[in-house]
């Protein structure tokens, strides 16, 4: 479960405040919004990309407000995947548990097992410049789940794709949702892909946040 | 000859090119124009390697206290390319990545040494060991009138242009990757070894190369601040002054030229670096 209570925030001009949100646990939830109304900015104070001005932050009953993202124990996937650009998909994948000092082994086992579950087994050798939008997003997707991330945050992670690989990314969205039994924050401002994916729908209007179905 | 003509001829053609498959005036203007520009430097290249013959040149080369300053160039531009980047990759990325107030003072005032006539600076870097802390720096390390002032002249100038280069690196890269390695565990220091600086390689190499070249050609500061010692501070820039300011014009030119060679050296390597990353 994520909870943000009175979070308020300031980035250039844009401000908010008493933000209050609850991303209940193990669920599929969707976060819509008009263009420019600070979804994408929510998903970066849960992440620890910045920081709050006020207010609290819980991941799964924790108080994180003040912890670096990397102690959040959350996955993120933005719009474009943001792949590293000198590393081949593999190295990309055992990336989080390198950082995490984990042996050799087990990240060659970690590595294999995302990779056939995202069917990336033939691309571990591959470099980012040559795959196409939806291999990126499921390199992204793997990437942080290697971690085995208690929360999964995804930013428009379908926008940049074509029809036939959103369709596939949909799909594999939801089954990995349910097989990590992990809690999904979704931002998008596509109603179709809420239609597909959610469990929960979440509107963001007016510097609030709220719960539509 | 041949191999000259060869070039000016295959230059011309690939301009004369552009007006055919363009046909219009604008694009013939423009063509004059870089042709003219161009016809140009490679008069005023061609002119100097005409002057005298090969085997002239390589009579000057042979002194030894031209050699000792083509070997204290390589040596002293190679540290000023290394100190540079240290010093470039920090405040490149700094500039890069952070906003805070007063930052268009601090990117205007790391672009004096740019802006500053070179023997304006060399004069400043005098004054400023002059002074008591100055002073202090110099009985530990000497810089004045030693190589090591060389390198300190070499590098003010040097080390601009690389921060321009590494600032314009850092922010063509997208900073998300490095937001990423951060929810991953990184800390902010180790998002940027790990991500950021890998994926600058083709710039550090652009900024270094950028640094080396012109360090190359520093002749008002290095003059000024370190001398022109012969066997000890002379550098090539300092050379071409000396063996001109004696009537060896002969010297001049073969130090010159042996200039521009380094000059295209660090331009094919800037270009096949571009292309590897």
């Amino acid at each position: 479960m994520i909870e943000l209570v009175d979070i308020a925030w300031r980035v250039g001009e844009f401000s908010l405040s008493g933000l209050n949100c609850v991303v209940p646990e193990g669920k599929y939830s969707v976060l819509m919004g008009n263009t420019g109304c600070g979804k994408s900015t929510v998903v970066e104070l849960i992440c620890g990309l910045r920081e709050p001005l006020s207010g609290q932050l819980l991941i799964g009953g924790e108080e994180v407000t003040l912890k670096p993202p990397g102690e959040r124990n959350i996955g993120y996937v933005p719009q474009d995947g943001a792949l590293f650009p000198t590393m081949t998909v593999s190295e990309q994948i055992g990336f989080g548990l390198k950082i995490r000092r984990r042996a050799e082994a087990e990240i060659e086992k970690a590595v294999s097992t995302l990779a056939r579950e995202l069917g990336l087994e033939k691309l571990l050798n591959r470099m980012p410049d040559g795959l196409s939008g939806g291999e990126r997003q499921r390199v992204a997707l793997g990437r942080a789940l290697a971690v085995q991330p208690k929360v999964l945050l995804l930013d428009e992670p379908l926008s940049a794709l074509d029809e036939d690989a959103r369709d596939e990314m949909v799909d594999l969205l939801k089954r990995i949702q349910i097989e990590h039994s992990v809690t999904v924050l979704h931002v998008t401002h596509s109603s179709r892909e809420a239609e597909q994916l959610a469990d929960v729908v979440l509107r963001m209007e007016g510097g609030k946040i709220r719960v539509v179905e | 000859m041949a191999y000259e003509s060869r070039m000016v001829t295959s230059i011309l053609r690939a301009l004369l090119g552009i007006v055919t498959r363009r046909n219009s005036r604008f694009w013939s203007l423009l063509v004059f124009v870089t042709a003219g520009y161009l016809l140009f430097i490679i008069s005023m290249l061609w002119a100097t390697a005409t002057y005298s013959s090969p085997s002239d040149y390589f009579e000057a080369l042979n002194s030894r206290e031209i050699q000792h300053s083509v070997f204290l160039s390589l040596l002293t531009c190679s540290l000023t390319a290394l100190l540079s980047l240290l010093l470039a990759v920090p405040i490149g990325y700094l500039l890069a990545r952070k906003d805070f107030r007063g930052k268009a003072l601090v990117e205007s005032a790391l672009d004096i040494p740019i802006v500053l006539p070179p023997m304006v600076i060399g004069l400043c870097l005098l004054i400023l060991f002059q002074t008591r802390l100055g002073g202090l720096v110099d009985s530990v390390i000497p810089f004045t009138y030693t190589v090591f002032g060389v390198v300190l002249a070499q590098l003010v100038i040097g080390a601009a242009f690389a921060i321009r280069t590494m600032r314009g690196t850092f922010t063509q890269l997208s900073q998300r990757p490095e937001d990423v390695a951060m929810t991953l565990g990184c800390s902010r220091g180790s998002a940027m070894w790990r991500v950021a600086l890998p994926a600058a390689g083709k710039g550090m190499v652009a900024a270094g190369s950028v640094a080396w070249a012109r360090s190359l050609g520093e002749f008002g500061p290095v003059m000024v601040f370190a001398g022109s010692t012969r066997m000890k501070t002379e550098v090539l820039a300092t050379t071409v002054w000396l063996e001109l300011s004696v009537g060896e014009l002969e010297a001049a030119v073969a130090v010159s030229l042996l200039m521009v060679f380094f000059a295209m050296v660090v331009l094919v390597a800037m270009r096949l670096a571009g292309e590897r990353w």
